[in-house]
């Protein structure tokens, strides 16, 4: 059956069958591979979409859920080559090793500051509690998150970033 | 103090600043972040069929038939293959999975066959493998293939193995496969002359790596040639290769495994498993290009799980403190077969288990039990989590029963740089290159200490502990470590002058998302005198170079680094000779100022101009026998409630000095993730097996993961005092040190946590519950 709907701005259609969920239908109808599926089960949250202002899974929402709606994945968050804030705040603070689970974190954390640029920490922590990361620690992630509030009309963070090295030379 | 290492270079990047030691921002965030990466799944080649397998759902049967006559009738399925189909393409045998690291002659029985032939021997275990036109085709077929299993009593745990009543090999007499033994020095005089010795049993839980991508394979069919390449390999793409040709019975010249994007390795992704015969086996089977992708229960059953052994020690001390000696026995459980590098855990666990400590007399066998779980593998700190919990706890329990701060115990103990190079007890079998021998390279552990105790600001919070207002009970605890890194035998790096100009480099080493673009671009950078810009990176496939050998141990920045080294100082002679022809100077008069050369006479060319005239290639190597050895402390100070088993960590300090930092913000990333990953296992996961070797931990809502909210407080700080003196970079192997210490750190804070009631943390995990009742037990024990 065919389904039609925006994806970042863009109208597309595709031919899927009542099961193909909308991370097939992304991934392999339309080739945005930037979805990540990390366990088709709804726990890791790797497969975050922004359907209408709102993250969801899309591992657990099936393609034809979406028709009319309008979708923005990773590939969506920036306009031309720049990085958008929250991913340049990502790459300064390091908020990722492997990327697999960072479209999800970008998309979750996006979601969450176009709706609440105020958030705290605690409020940010607990929207991301919802996508796993096995590389970061989420130190760096909420970290970035907090930094790139600013870009969306929030407070300007004021934690330090890298006070990480013991000494500055070598003894 | 420490010596410094040999200046990488005495020209440095254009600016003038040298890039190593720089927290230069990742090249490898820019596609990263815009969903431009390319991890396996996100292959796709025209023509592609997908591949499905089927599982065991028995731990232990004999196989007496498997009838794919219905699924085979279901229209789009192209194949299905089964053990029988396997042996009789590969000469009358299913060809088994070899041992990379330890390949010890005694483990020839005991290796894991591709597909199933005729025993089951775990849950997960491939019976068949389906090959279709979609995915959803081949599932559907799998349910319609029967299986006629002849169940057989599992043997779950390690002691029903190690009884010997029910064999899990043909042709073997015992389940026990090798024991390894680690010594040093007169254990029995030491002991005997000891003023106290404490003993303790430890056990550990078995746990998964989980990496966020899962496992997959696409093995693309070349009929020209009949070749096959293979898209989605990592972390030893060169071994792999082999491997898989080997078992295919093809020249490895007829196969190329590429290396893509990679979703974390910690150690278990990127390791030879069945999958990278089979799918390429389909492949060229059927003569079409093949798809799998793990789904994530297969990964929970499937990739390589770790770490679940037990241990009896003993630790013997003088009445002052000193360590006299450590003795005992650990039992390793490795599930069903011993994997590529399954071996490494239970090696590691005696020879390791003195860790930073001036032990001098050891004598401790570890023996390596099969059972009919999950094969095991390495992860992250493979027997170092497990040793530095065993070595601490003994210590701080040993300090206490003497009377004796369990700081100060640490303080007489500690190596120091007097100490140095410190010889680690011996450990055998070993099979080469690993020589069973391995001795520190530099460092002063106790300074080390010293600062982090400083930096935490230990003696104020010591008189915070016990049991507050809100009914919680504070505790504060240390522990020290020491992380190996830099295994040899070497490392390839090649260096190109390409036709427009640009800089080609090429490394053996592998990514597996730990930076290695920009790290080994920084050392690169420097090393050429260049900017990061004019060098394009390529690194890892075997269609690049003649050998490499990947991403384990801590290598890849120490290795494919002072690879790097070496191939910059033959490039640049080389330039100096090329352009000293067209300049009108001699070789050495040429100065090569960022990507330009220039004669005494003010005359110059472009890197682009003399790359018009002559190409240049030139390939560098670092060998290395001797080990790196970071090494670090670290700090909790936990609030437990009794009332609950809950654990808050309110503050989390570990330092480490790896050497030499090539990019700060790299290296802090690896020790606040390593820590927080080795948080949960401490706190949260476990694998589960009951009786009948089921696995109960199928989704990542069983297997719990730290979240977010779990551990928010954790601080990391880096330091250079003791650049390595085996390599010409100074660095030290860096990246598992934060998972190393955190068990031992955290049971030493929890036991403090919990004095009054006289627990003894000495089994993980400490979930709550299990906590908890460890509480009530020592509870009714005090009444």
């Amino acid at each position: 059956m065919k389904v039609r709907f925006t994806v970042n701005d863009k109208p597309v259609s595709a031919e899927v069958e009542p099961r193909t969920t909308l991370s097939l239908c992304l991934r392999d109808h339309l080739r945005l591979t930037g979805t990540h599926v990390g366990c088709e089960h709804g726990v890791c949250g790797a497969c975050t979409v922004i359907i209408d202002g709102e993250a969801v899974r899309s591992c657990l929402t099936l393609a034809v859920q979406v028709e009319g709606r309008s979708i923005t994945t990773v590939e969506g968050l920036a306009h031309g080559e720049d990085l958008s804030p929250l991913q340049a705040s990502f790459r300064r603070h390091n908020a990722l090793q492997c990327g697999f689970c960072t479209p999800g974190m970008l998309t979750t954390a996006h979601a969450l500051l176009t709706e609440e640029p105020h958030a705290d920490e605690a409020r940010v922590r607990e929207v991301l509690s919802g996508n796993l990361c096995r590389c970061t620690g989420y130190i760096p992630i909420v970290h970035a998150v907090l930094d790139a509030r600013v870009a969306y009309g929030g407070p300007a963070w004021t934690g330090e970033a890298h006070a990480h090295h013991g000494d500055g030379e070598q003894r | 103090m420490g010596e410094r290492a040999p200046d990488l270079l005495p020209e440095s990047a254009a600016d003038g600043r040298p890039f190593v030691g720089r927290p230069v921002q990742r090249v490898e965030d820019l596609r990263l972040l815009r969903g431009r990466g390319r991890y396996a799944d996100d292959v796709a080649l025209p023509g592609m069929l997908h591949a499905a397998m089927l599982r065991s759902s028995v731990a232990h049967a004999r196989l007496r038939g498997i009838d794919a006559s219905a699924a085979l009738a279901l229209p789009g399925v192209h194949a299905v293959i089964t053990g029988a189909d396997v042996a009789r393409a590969c000469g009358g045998a299913v060809p088994r999975v070899p041992l990379r690291l330890q390949p010890l002659e005694c483990m020839e029985p005991y290796r894991q066959p591709a597909i199933v032939a005729d025993r089951v021997r775990h849950v997960g275990e491939v019976l068949a493998v389906v090959v279709a036109d979609s995915l959803a085709i081949a599932e559907d077929a799998l349910e319609r293939i029967e299986v006629d299993l002849e169940t057989l009593p599992a043997v779950a745990d390690w002691r029903s193995a190690d009884s010997g009543d029910c064999l899990l090999f043909d042709g073997t007499q015992t389940n026990r496969g090798v024991t390894f033994r680690a010594t040093r020095g007169d254990a029995a005089a030491a002991f005997a002359s000891a003023a106290h010795v404490q003993r303790e049993r430890f056990s550990m839980q078995r746990q998964a790596p989980v990496t966020m991508e899962a496992r997959g394979v696409v093995a693309e069919w070349l009929a020209d040639g009949e070749r096959i390449v293979v898209h989605g390999a990592a972390k030893v793409p060169f071994f792999n290769r082999r491997a898989c040709a080997s078992m295919l019975g093809i020249d490895a010249s007829k196969m190329d495994f590429l290396e893509g994007d990679t979703g974390g390795s910690f150690g278990a992704r990127g390791e030879f498993y069945v999958e990278d015969f089979l799918v390429p086996f389909a492949a060229r089977h059927l003569g079409r290009t093949i798809k799998w992708i793990s789904d994530r229960r297969e990964d929970l059953m499937t990739m390589a799980q770790s770490r679940e052994s037990e241990a009896e020690l003993e630790m013997a001390f003088a009445a002052d403190g000193t360590i006299l000696g450590v003795r005992g026995t650990a039992w390793c459980d490795l599930g069903a077969y011993p994997r590529t590098n399954g071996l490494i855990q239970p090696r590691n666990i005696p020879q390791f288990l003195t860790g930073p400590y001036r032990i001098a007399a050891v004598d401790i066998a570890s023996h390596v039990l099969f059972t009919n779980k999950g094969p095991a593998g390495t992860y992250r700190a493979p027997g170092r989590f497990e040793t530095a919990l065993f070595c601490e706890r003994l210590l701080e329990r040993g300090a206490q029963a003497l009377g004796l701060d369990p700081v100060q115990v640490r303080r007489r103990n500690l190596l120091t740089a007097a100490d140095m190079p410190w010889h680690f007890a011996d450990c055998s079998p070993s099979a080469p290159p690993s020589s069973g021998q391995t001795e520190t390279d530099s460092g002063d552990y106790l300074e080390l200490y010293e600062r982090c105790l400083a930096e935490f600001d230990w003696v104020a919070r010591q008189a915070r502990q016990g049991r507050q207002p809100d009914g919680r009970y504070h505790g504060i605890g240390s522990a020290c470590f020491i992380e190996g890194g830099a295994a040899g035998p070497r490392e390839n790096a090649r260096i190109e002058l390409a036709g427009d100009g640009r800089i080609r480099l090429i490394v053996g080493s592998t990514s597996v998302g730990q930076g290695l673009e920009t790290s080994l671009g920084q050392i690169a950078a420097d090393a050429l005198g260049v900017p990061m810009s004019a060098i394009d990176m390529l690194h890892g496939s075997t269609n690049l170079l003649a050998e490499g050998f990947g991403s384990y141990h801590s290598r890849s920045t120490v290795m494919g680094g002072s690879a790097i080294v070496d191939a910059a100082g033959k490039f640049k002679a080389a330039l100096r000779e090329l352009a000293a022809t067209y300049l009108e100077c001699l070789p050495e008069q040429v100065e090569l100022a960022g990507t330009e050369a220039r004669s005494p006479r003010g005359r110059a060319m472009s890197f682009a101009e003399l790359a018009r005239h002559e190409s240049i290639g030139v390939d560098g190597s670092f060998a290395n026998h001797h080990h790196t050895y970071a090494y670090g402390a670290a700090c909790a100070h936990v609030a437990v409630d009794p009332r609950t088993g809950h654990v808050e960590l309110l503050d989390y300090l570990v330092v480490e000095d790896v050497g030499r930092a090539i990019n700060p913000l790299l290296v802090h990333g690896q020790l606040i993730g390593g820590t927080v990953q080795g948080m949960g296992g401490v706190c949260l996961e476990q694998m589960v097996y009951d009786g009948d070797g089921q696995m109960l931990t199928g989704t990542l809502a069983d297997y719990l993961l730290p979240t977010s909210t779990d551990y928010p407080r954790i601080r990391g700080l880096t330091f250079e005092a003791y650049p390595s003196p085996i390599n010409p970079i100074g660095a030290k192997g860096a990246g598992e040190g934060g998972t190393i210490v955190v068990g031992a750190v955290m049971v030493n804070a929890i036991a403090a946590a919990l004095r009054e009631f006289g627990v003894n943390p000495v089994s993980l995990p400490l979930s709550p519950s299990r906590l908890w009742e460890t509480i009530e037990a020592a509870r009714s024990t005090v009444k």
